[in-house]
Order: structure tokens, then C-alpha cells, then sequence
């Protein structure tokens, strides 16, 4: 066994927030996709997008300075960046599904080789899952992001050959990033692009339920 | 003729400001469809739910984005029995015990309407649009049993406009005649479902006079509005918000 750490949620965070361009417009997921929002890159202009109405919020405020009225898609208190703008809940999701953002990053229960992704449903007799905002920025988003732990607590993969939960939409994830390497979809296939230190290629291979590409230096 | 224009206007100068929220609720009846505003607990008309508590209408629908939080609001109109089913995007969430447990007991119905499709049927039903074709869903569960269509080459499924008898709104100013403005991320639903009700009843954080708000700054004008009923802020806040959520 290798020795290597994977990385902290909030380390996850930072590492995808280094990927997205200046200027991108972009959407986070709950979960480790809205640690995203504290992690940017001091200087780049990104403008968040959450699904009640804001574009250009900013990281939470501190504990005396809350605005009731200012939260994002998860119902944390955030601020309001210079340039942030307001509007409902129709002219939100007609960015969303009118391909006006360039990027989405949500969470995942599973997501399989082909690019499927299951995030909203744990089995299709959960009569009563919460779907939100997942669906319909899943479709309408061209690139749909993936930030997740490799594998689930119990250790199984959810990086799988074909989802087995509920989907939230078929074939959009465009890359993922979990703790342990970011892994690229690309016909069909996952294309392993970075490896945290110190992890050999086996060593993801066996947390993994579907076949990798290795396009990485193998770490000793 | 001769008479001033503020002449002619007396007694009859529209004004949409009822007295208290027993008359913004008057004539809900039992098995209405209602809309209730917010994301969360922002811009959730909060005493115009609690007030529907006590007006006494059964049987109803709810369209609202969440199923409630803790046993205040819209929990509360569940747990008092008064709610047969809801239509939502995002029913489960840190303290929605109320509907956990009604719904578990099989004493709530419930339709799970993605978000964006939620928001654009409610605004479908505000414009006068019967349906429309959207590709959220499609390949999912949530898409059985509707009928889709290809529009160069990608698949979308219909849905349909979404009505309702009353909405319950909440608005940041507003003056007597109906027109709103709203705060920050309070704006939401709020905003769509003025549109999409039969009636329309505003639960304000503040009246001004007419003239007084920026036309330019009107997001929802009086045509949409009905009745008012003025809760400033501090009531509200003191009223408790939800946690979670």
C-alpha cells in the first residue's frame, strides 16, 4: 500500500477552483461544490450563480455582518460581490437551461463511464427524493463537473460502469474531481489526468468500478 | 367636466392595502391551490401562513419550493391537517420533520417538479401558456409517462402550466396599488407566482406612498396584485425564522 492522503473537502475545493477560468460563469452544487465559492483564486473574477435569483455572491460573511436576506441555493447566509445582480426564480433557470453558464460542479452518488450521473435519488422506491436545481443544470450546462469522495464511506466505488441509482440526467458529466485524482469522461471512457502524490495507478484502479485510462506519470 | 383630476379620483382611488390579514385571507376555500413564495425562509410570506392556519381552509394543494422546516409556517399547516398535497422541488432537508412524518403515514400527497421546471411552469401559467417542452428529465424517472418530442435532434418532454386559485407573496415595498419591489435573494419565487394565481395576495415589509417607488425598479407592477397587508420586518423577524431548510 501506498502512503498518500487524500485530500480534505475543502483541499478538493481549492483544487478545482484553480481549473476555472477568469470570467467563467458558474453554478456549485451542495456539498463540497459550495466549499468552491470560499476558494477562488484572490483576483480572478468568477461569477457564481445560485439557482434563487443571484449572480456575483461572495464568500460567507462573517458572523456579525449576516444579511437575512442574501443565501445561496443551500440556504447559507453569502455576500454580495460589486457587479452582483438579483432576479427570479424563471430568469435563474433560464440561464441555466438556456446554456448561459459555462460551468456546473455538483455532487454525486455515482457517476458512470458513459457520463451518466445519479445524484438526486438513492433508489427509485425513495418516493420523496429532493431533486432542486439538479436536473435541469445537468442539461442545461455544457460542462457539468463532478466533486466527490472516490469512493462512498462503506468504501464501494462511485465511479461505476452503469449507474445503479436513479439518474439525474444521462451522459453530461464532462470531468471529475475526487480526493484522490481527477479523472476526465471522454467517450465513454474515464481518462485518469492527475493523481494525488504517492497514489500507483492499482491503487485507484482497485476504488474504482469501471476500467481506467491513465494519461499520468505514475507516482513511485 | 370643470371637476380637478384629484376631485374625480375621490373614493375611488384603487387601493389594494386590506385591513389586517384575516381580510388578505378572507374567501380561501377548502381545496384551493395555493402558491406559496420563498426559498427557504427568504421571502416566505410567513404570516400569511400562519394566518392561513387560522383562516381554517382544508383539503389544500401547496406549490412552494421546500415542504417546510421545524413546526412553524409551513410545516405547521401540514401538521394541522389542512394540506392534502404539495407540490415541490426539494421536500427534504435538515428539519423537515413534519413532512418526514405526514408523508411516511401516507397523509400527504406529493408531485417533485425539478426547480427550473417548477419556476417555468408557474411562469407558463402567469403568461398564458399552456405547456412547454423542456430537456430537463428526460432519460430520468421523473419523465415517465409524459409525452416528448425532437426538436433538431434532442429530445424534450412537455409539462404543463402550473395554476393556482391564490399566492401568497412576500414583498420588500410596495404602495396601494399593487406595485412591488423586493429584496436581494427574497425575489425568487415570489415574483412568478404574483403572476400565476387567480388571486394574488402580497404580504408587504413596507407601504409607501404612490409615486414613491422607481418605475424602473418595479419588478412585479399592480396588475398582478390583489390584496396587501402590511408586516414590517421587525414583526417578521420576531415571528422567528426557520432554521435549515
Amino acid at each position: 500500500m501506498s502512503i498518500c492522503k487524500p485530500l480534505s473537502r475543502r483541499d478538493l475545493a481549492a483544487r478545482i477552483a484553480r481549473d476555472i477560468p477568469e470570467g467563467w460563469y458558474v453554478n456549485l452544487g451542495i456539498g463540497i461544490p459550495t466549499l468552491i465559492a470560499d476558494a477562488i483564486p484572490a483576483g480572478r473574477e468568477v461569477i457564481l450563480h445560485s439557482e434563487n435569483g443571484i449572480l456575483g455572491f461572495g464568500p460567507a460573511p462573517a458572523p456579525e455582518a449576516v444579511d437575512p436576506w442574501l443565501i445561496n441555493a443551500g440556504k447559507q447566509h453569502v455576500t454580495l460581490n460589486a457587479g452582483g445582480s438579483f432576479f427570479h426564480h424563471a430568469d435563474s433557470f433560464a440561464m441555466i437551461r438556456g446554456g448561459h453558464l459555462d460551468l456546473c460542479v455538483l455532487g454525486a452518488f455515482e457517476v458512470a463511464a458513459n457520463g451518466d450521473l445519479a445524484n438526486w435519488a438513492t433508489s427509485a422506491e425513495d418516493s420523496a427524493p429532493a431533486v432542486g436545481g439538479a436536473m435541469d443544470l445537468a442539461v442545461g450546462t455544457p460542462r457539468v463537473w463532478v466533486a466527490t469522495e472516490h469512493t462512498t464511506r462503506e468504501g464501494a466505488p462511485k465511479l461505476v460502469e452503469r449507474c445503479t441509482y436513479p439518474l439525474t440526467a444521462p451522459g453530461v458529466v464532462t470531468r471529475i474531481y475526487t480526493n484522490l485524482a481527477v479523472i476526465d469522461v471522454r467517450h465513454g471512457r474515464f481518462v485518469v489526468t492527475e493523481m494525488i502524490p504517492g497514489l500507483s495507478r492499482e491503487a485507484l484502479q482497485a476504488q474504482t468500478g469501471v476500467e481506467l485510462q491513465f494519461e499520468v506519470p505514475e507516482y513511485a | 367636466m370643470g371637476k380637478s383630476h384629484a376631485e374625480e379620483g375621490t373614493g375611488t382611488m384603487i387601493n389594494k392595502e386590506v385591513r389586517d390579514i384575516a381580510d388578505a385571507l378572507s374567501g380561501i376555500g377548502d381545496g384551493a391551490v395555493v402558491m406559496v413564495g420563498g426559498f427557504g425562509s427568504v421571502g416566505q410570506p410567513d404570516a400569511l401562513i400562519e394566518g392561513l392556519i387560522e383562516q381554517g381552509a382544508r383539503d389544500l394543494t401547496i406549490i412552494a419550493n421546500n415542504a417546510g422546516a421545524g413546526r412553524v409556517g409551513l410545516a405547521r399547516l401540514m401538521e394541522a391537517g389542512r394540506v392534502r398535497k404539495i407540490i415541490c422541488s426539494f421536500p427534504r432537508s435538515a428539519g423537515s420533520v413534519v413532512f418526514e412524518e405526514l408523508f411516511r403515514a401516507g397523509k400527504l400527497e406529493l408531485e417533485i417538479v425539478p426547480q427550473g421546471t417548477l419556476a417555468e411552469r408557474i411562469r407558463a401559467a402567469g403568461a398564458g401558456i399552456p405547456g412547454f417542452y423542456t430537456a430537463t428529465t428526460v432519460g430520468t424517472l421523473l419523465a415517465q409517462g409524459k409525452e416528448t418530442r425532437t426538436f433538431d435532434g434532442r429530445t424534450y418532454v412537455l409539462e404543463h402550466a402550473l395554476h393556482a386559485d391564490v399566492a401568497l407573496v412576500e414583498a420588500w415595498r410596495t404602495d396601494r396599488m399593487g406595485n412591488c419591489t423586493y429584496r436581494e435573494s427574497g425575489r425568487n419565487f415570489n415574483a412568478v407566482m404574483a403572476m400565476a394565481a387567480r388571486m394574488t395576495v402580497v404580504q408587504s415589509c413596507g407601504m409607501v406612498a404612490v409615486g414613491a417607488l422607481d418605475p424602473e425598479m418595479i419588478v412585479t407592477p399592480g396588475i398582478f396584485v390583489d390584496r396587501i397587508v402590511v408586516v414590517p420586518e421587525a414583526a417578521k423577524v420576531a415571528a422567528g425564522a426557520e432554521g435549515g431548510a
